[in-house]
């Protein structure tokens, strides 16, 4: 797994309290994890600040999955 | 009684007289203060008086652009924002069939979008926190309507829907969103009221007086204190029984 990866499913362990093996790459944030629309968007504030990174809005919305996540960082950073 | 101490505060239209009670009374509990206002003077006088854990931020509230860079601008000399109390508002008063569009809209701007942008601008450091209190400072005539202030009504009544709303959303984090609707208080807004005019309003007013600047700042010190915890989403009246709502 990539490093992008790790970092990303530490934050969504720390943040939803969930087990790290339940963080697959089709895991819903939402549907799967737990999250509520306010962690969704309390996640990506946290993907921002550990990735540097700007995730505007309409980007944000695109991000559901773990994996679409680490996708989008991956490509972003 | 209510211990600030360690809390961060941002008030606007500090160089008011309602604006600048509240400071003092959030000050004096032991928050570290960031006075904002358009004025610089008297927010630089009230900082002076006041002396240590005050900051000045100037702001222009109908300037978009300043309001915001202001959460940011207070971030970085308090070092957070844990309270922020938007009180600046501005008055343009006029029968509704002579209102005109510019002065519905700057009413709206000032009154209602910077308080809409700055509560936005503040909440992910609260988030982060999972601490936070916003006073929304509406008025007793966004519940009861007043001939002349059509827009100042609007705007007043819209904070008190958009402090709700985002009560609901924020509420899970810690974070609360209150309103405080202050009757007449005696301020440079009521100082030019002719007698005959304030005289028809004490008749309204069952306490039979003005409120004082202080009586407000009261409401919003008990909001913004951990003791409010569980207190959100409300309007606190502070109108002498004025209206009863």
């Amino acid at each position: 797994m990539s490093d992008v990866a790790d970092r990303v499913k530490k934050i969504v362990v720390e943040h939803l309290g969930v087990e790290e093996d339940k963080v697959t790459e089709n895991a819903s944030f939402i549907d799967d994890l737990g999250a509520d629309s306010l962690d969704t968007v309390e996640l990506v504030m946290a993907f921002e600040e550990e990735f540097g990174i700007e995730i505007p809005d309409d980007a944000a919305e695109t991000i559901q999955t773990f994996g679409d996540a680490v996708k989008f960082i991956s490509d972003a950073s | 009684m209510f211990d600030l101490t360690g809390k961060n505060a941002l008030v606007t239209g500090a160089s008011g007289g309602i604006g600048a009670a509240i400071a003092r009374s959030l000050h004096a509990a032991g928050a570290t203060v960031g006075l904002s206002g358009t004025r610089v003077e008297p927010l630089e006088a009230l900082a002076a008086e006041l002396g240590e854990r005050a900051h000045v931020l100037p702001c222009n509230l109908s300037d978009a652009e300043a309001v915001d860079a202001l959460p940011k601008q207070a971030a970085e000399a308090m070092g957070s924002v844990d309270i922020l109390v938007n009180n600046a508002g501005i008055t343009r008063d006029n029968l509704f069939m002579r209102m005109s569009d510019e002065e519905w809209q700057s009413v709206l701007d000032v009154n209602l979008t910077a308080t809409f942008k700055l509560c936005k601008g503040v909440l992910r450091g609260m988030m982060k926190a999972r601490w936070g209190r916003i006073v929304n400072i509406s008025s007793v005539v966004g519940a009861t309507g007043n001939p002349g202030q059509g827009n100042y009504a609007a705007a007043k009544a819209g904070m008190v829907g958009m402090s709700k709303s985002l009560a609901y959303e924020v509420a899970s984090r810690g974070i609360t969103v209150n309103a405080v609707a202050p009757g007449f208080i005696e301020t440079a807004m009521t100082d030019k009221l002719t007698d005959d005019q304030k005289s028809a309003i004490l008749t309204q007013i069952p306490s039979g007086r003005m409120g004082t600047p202080e009586e407000i700042a009261a409401a919003v010190l008990y909001l913004s204190a951990p003791e409010a915890a569980y207190v959100t989403g409300t309007t606190l009246h502070v109108n002498g029984g004025m209206a009863m709502l």
